[in-house]
């Protein structure tokens, strides 16, 4: 049994040497994400972003004569799963990481792409502490963190709407808590008083007695962290219970699925999110080939992961080499026409000339409101 | 025949009973309701023939014939080839020399992936100590786990503290957590203690969660180092096959302490202790003590395995310490054999390594872990592999000179 | 204002707390009478939200009355949860009668596991819209700050399924066998009551006020998933050892008194613990007083 193992072992290797004898042997890419699962719909558009781009290059003849080659690895956004995806691209030899998808994944992956030194980017992981704390050289992100959404909805508050009290309520979950977090910290500066601060629990079987110590406070804003099942619960009882004041809310609460959720309920909610490009010619192309490869509308973060995969194999191509250091300094330097904006990256790996806005909910659609920064 | 009509009404009232949930799918996109009758007809063959078996696992049950048994003389050569000390002392060795060699055939995610299963391995049996041996129905093991391996990042994070020195203070925090759980619940009854370390399991989860100025709260603790090998610089590579190999010793050394255990006199006594507690406080043994001893040793484990756990991933966040974290466990000690050290790793492997080679099977893995753990109850309750347990025959009582003689 | 602020706590505790009683009232009838923790009356709820979900849903699209679907919804989702019910029993716990104790335990954990798998696999495991059915009630209006159609609703109908339930228990045949077989099942089954089918009963009768909290809380959050069995299920079984396991009317005082500190904790103090507060009083409460508020000391005989 063990000897088939190893022969079988050896075969794969003889193969593998073969194979790298060879000199048109394909570039490959790891695509980690949640591929299955309950968030697979946050990882499979992305998955096929890198698979149109890759197409395109490859009708191309690929770079330096070299095909692209795909390596997809399901990593259902499970930190545990996600260190086993990871091993397994650097075990099958990928030049580059476009992924992870969630952050809670991405940081458990970042450390063994830091040891192997191999550049990763993610198209949706927001943590801001993945590009700021300066432990993950090699990471890069084609999506605003969530410092920038809470810059841009702090900004908003305090200058369109005027703010002097707010209430912060999360769900306790790393993305909602950091959200409001950000808000507070930054509104506090400027002087905003905050009334209450707390968690609620998602699952709880009714939300009327934290709805009712918001009313009592008496804000003049209430800022959500957290998903939008969360939001439009607390919506509908906030309605309920007739408290009207503004709901500030992060990029999770822009989702169809909240309209759709909370109904009339929703009206009225202003959110955070990137800036609709849906004009820019690159957005139309991306969305036309999405159409034709696969028949569907794209799905979330198809944009992030399309202006990623661009990004990463642009920088390729441009340094001719799949070395780390060179891919990153491409990555820096040489600013890319994607779906979500021209960008390059900052030196600690964050996006430029991606743009952030806040939107409302009016008559059941999401709305540009007109406040929006670009990020540099 | 009359099982057949039986059967074909089972399998009608079943599908009754699940149309609405599986047999209608609303489209709320498209405003349609969709009908899965494909899915009802495949659902009421499986039922008839289901049904049929359960019948007959029934009549053989209630005849007093073990459900699934091997042909006679098959069944105890079986028994007899297994039995003999020279075979399990081959396939022993047989094991250890196939996991000694794995990482130097196989690529590093096959072996990230047997580390994995090896801490599940590590986990199972040490709630088999509490489950299998003493009897105690712990709910909420995920929570000394958690304790180790949020002793490790944090004592990692404040004080800098490395692998090493952490592994035996993650296993004395969990030893604390152990006994201060154990203590109050010393005089409750199976099922109230059960809940019990249920709500404790979830107190944990939700303090890490919510004391956010010290444990990190929902964002966790990240950038947890990887154990040293003498101020080596290891590649990823080189410290996943290390950290390997020490889950490998870790449970090879649990293996030898729980075996050792089980017919220790506080093994006995744990064992005596899950059959009847009145009678064994009859009979002298410290109840108080052996419940203890049962907790801390068990809990114990969790610690270790939690401290491995964090270096594995270098990341940890409550999330990853859920009642589903506890429940699956608690499925590997049942689907092995409450108390049967073979058994429970065999069900960890399977439980495990399953789910992760057969992709297609992951999104059933719960649903089969429910299922595995209604199934054993009924029909199968002493495990797959039943806890062997030492039997003492008195040579005196038999006429013959000689000691006692375990087997 | 401060009297105002106190009656909106109070009565979002008490919606609360009915539905917690709702639910507790199903813990608390099987265990009266076969001393098993039913792990899996937390999932018969959430099947009860689900089916209610799929009729309404169904019935939405004919463009009947919203009082009517509701109605309907209800009734279906009472139906199906009581069989569901009666199955789990006939499945997973009366193979068991007579096993050890953990046994019957271990299994209600792996059925509450696979129920909640099958909603996954068969239905979705996103969160469902539930559709608003709940009219507007004008009378409402002037105490609207305290309590809103749902909860009014919620009120109503737990309290009259409660009293049903009572008068049920201690006036008919069965709701006498059923105390009968509770207080002594050898006894019971001695004078020619028929434990299996009184077993049966319960189960069917607890899976039915499960699959009413389950519609009632539906409508009132306007949603539902897979997983909002397992923290309402707990909490219910906190309010049900709170008042007493095995006492009907313990249920129901426990599921008033949990709702009421949770509102009050979060009203006063903070929501950040309001869950740690409840399982720090299902575990006080097993430890010091297992007996709970209206249970009956037992002793365990040899």
């Amino acid at each position: 049994m063990k000897k088939g193992i190893s022969l079988l072992a050896g075969a794969a290797l003889v193969a593998l040497l073969a194979g790298s004898a060879q000199a048109a042997d394909p570039i490959k890419i790891g695509v980690p994400g949640a591929h299955s699962g309950d968030l697979a719909s946050y990882g499979v558009p992305s998955l096929n972003a890198a698979k149109i781009v890759a197409a395109e290059y490859n009708a191309r003849g690929g770079i330096m004569g070299r095909q692209i080659e795909i390596v997809p690895q399901d990593d259902q956004c499970k930190p545990e799963l996600a260190s086993n995806a990871a091993t397994k691209l650097l075990s099958d030899k990928v030049a580059a990481v476009m992924g992870h998808i969630c952050s809670g994944a991405t940081k458990a992956a970042l450390p063994i792409y830091n040891d192997a030194k191999v550049v990763s980017i993610s198209p949706s992981a927001t943590t801001p502490a993945l590009t700021k704390s300066g432990e993950n050289p090699y990471f890069f992100r084609t999506i605003a963190n969530d410092d920038d959404q809470a810059t841009l909805t702090a900004d908003f508050a305090l200058k369109k709407l005027q703010v002097k009290k707010v209430v912060y309520l999360h769900d306790n979950g790393e993305y909602g808590k950091g959200f409001v977090e950000n808000n507070r910290v930054q509104l506090e500066k400027a002087g905003v008083e905050t009334v209450l601060f707390e968690a609620i629990n998602p699952d709880a079987v009714d939300f009327s007695s934290v709805v009712r110590k918001l009313r009592r406070a008496k804000p003049d804003a209430l800022f959500f962290g957290g998903y939008q099942p969360t939001a439009s619960k607390l919506v509908q009882q906030m309605r309920r219970d007739h408290v009207n004041v503004p709901i500030i809310g992060p990029d999770g609460l822009k989702d169809e699925a909240f309209i759709k959720m909370a109904g009339k309920d929703a009206e009225g909610i202003y959110t955070s999110y990137p800036s609709d490009t849906s004009n820019l010619p690159a957005y139309t192309k991306a969305v036309e080939q999405h159409v034709k490869m696969f028949g569907t509308q794209p799905g979330s973060f198809f944009p992030n992961a399309y202006a990623a995969t661009q990004a990463l194999l642009n920088a390729i191509d441009k340094a001719q080499s799949t070395d780390t250091v060179k891919i990153m300094e491409a990555l820096r330097s040489e600013s890319v026409e994607t779906p979500v904006g021209t960008i390059k990256f900052n030196a600690k790996g964050d996006p430029t000339g991606v743009g952030l806005s806040i939107y409302q909910i009016r008559n059941g659609k999401y709305v540009e409101v007109g406040h929006s920064i670009t990020l540099n | 025949m009359q099982r057949l009509i039986k059967s074909a009404l089972v399998a009608l009232w079943f599908v009754v009973l699940t149309f609405p949930i599986m047999g209608i799918k609303i489209n709320t996109v498209t405003h349609s309701v969709d009908l899965r009758s494909d899915r009802m007809l495949m659902l009421a063959l499986g039922i008839f023939i289901l049904a049929a078996v359960w019948d007959w696992a029934f009549s053989r049950k209630s005849r007093g014939l073990p459900v699934i048994s091997l042909p006679q003389g098959l069944g105890s050569s079986l028994a007899r080839f297994c039995g003999s000390a020279s075979v399990r002392r081959g396939s022993a060795c047989a094991v250890l020399a196939g996991l000694i060699v794995m990482p130097w055939v196989s690529s590093l995610y096959q072996t990230n992936i047997m580390t994995s299963a090896l801490l599940y391995i590590m986990l199972a049996l040490g709630l088999n100590i509490v489950v299998g041996l003493a009897g105690q129905l712990v709910l909420g093991y995920a929570a000394f786990y958690a304790v180790g391996a949020y002793t490790y990042g944090l004592l990692y994070q404040y004080f800098g503290l490395g692998f090493w020195a952490c592994l035996p203070l993650g296993g004395a925090m969990a030893v604390f957590f152990g006994l201060v759980l154990g203590f109050p619940v010393l005089r409750l009854r199976g099922d109230y203690l059960a809940i019990v370390t249920l709500g404790f399991g979830e107190i944990v989860r939700l303090t890490l969660q919510n004391w956010s100025t010290v444990t990190g709260g929902p964002r966790g603790v990240s950038n947890i180092p990887r154990p040293g090998l003498f101020g080596m610089d290891l590649t990823l590579e080189m410290s996943s096959t290390y950290l390997y190999y020490l889950v490998v010793a870790a449970v090879i050394i649990t293996i030898i302490v729980i075996s050792r255990l089980k017919n220790s006199r506080v093994g006995l006594a744990l064992q005596a202790l899950r059959e009847d507690e009145i009678a064994c406080e009859a009979m002298g043994i410290n109840l108080t003590r052996v419940k203890l001893s049962a907790f801390a040793l068990g809990s114990c484990w969790a610690g270790f395995a939690g401290v491995i756990f964090a270096a594995k991933t270098t990341f940890i966040n409550p999330a990853s310490f859920t009642f589903m974290d506890s429940a699956m466990i608690l499925s590997m000690v049942v689907l092995g054999g409450m108390g049967s050290i073979t058994g429970v790793v065999i069900a960890a492997v399977i439980l495990i390594l399953a789910p992760e080679y057969l992709r297609a099977f992951s999104e059933y893995r719960m649903l089969i872990f429910g299922m595995i753990m209604v199934l054993m109850m009924i029909f199968r309750p002493q495990g797959l592999v039943s806890g062997e347990r030492a039997t003492y025959r008195i040579s005196a009582l038999e006429g013959r000179a000689g000691k006692g003689e375990g087997a | 204002m401060d009297f105002q602020y106190f009656l909106e706590l109070f009565f979002g505790g008490l919606t609360r707390g009915s539905i917690y009683a709702l639910i507790a009232l199903g813990y608390t009838l099987v265990y009266g009478i076969i001393q098993l923790i039913n792990f899996a009356h937390g999932e018969v709820y959430m099947l009860g939200a689900f089916t209610a979900l799929i009729v309404a849903g169904i019935l939405g699209f004919t463009g009947f009355p919203a009082v009517g679907i509701l109605l309907v919804a209800a009734l279906v989702a009472v139906v199906w949860c009581a069989a569901y019910g009666y199955t789990l029993e006939k499945v997973a716990y009366k193979p068991l009668r007579g096993a050890p104790r953990l046994s019957p335990l271990i299994s209600a954990i792996g059925m509450s596991i696979f129920l909640q798998n099958y909603v996954i696999l068969a239905q979705t495991s996103d969160f469902v819209p539930f559709p608003r059915l709940i009219p507007e009630f004008d009378f409402l209006e002037y105490i609207d700050y305290i309590m809103g159609p749902s909860d009014l609703v919620i009120l109503v109908t737990s309290t009259c399924t409660m009293i049903a339930l009572t008068l049920f228990i201690h006036y008919t045949r069965m709701g006498k066998a059923m105390r009968a077989t509770a207080q002594n099942r050898k006894m019971a089954m001695l004078l020619g009551i028929d434990a299996d089918r009184i077993i049966s009963l319960t189960f069917i009768i607890g899976s039915a006020l499960a699959a009413v909290g389950g519609v009632l809380i539906a409508s009132h959050m306007g949603q539902v998933n897979f997983n909002i069995g397992f923290l309402a299920g707990m909490k219910a079984f906190t309010a049900a050892v709170l008042g007493g396991i095995g006492s009907i009317p313990g249920a129901m005082v426990g599921g008033l008194v949990l709702g009421l500190c949770e509102s009050f904790t979060t009203g006063y103090l903070s929501g950040n613990y309001e869950d740690v507060l409840a399982f720090g009083i299902l575990i006080l409460i097993l430890i010091f007083r297992p007996d709970g508020i209206l249970g009956k000391a037992t002793v365990q005989k040899v």
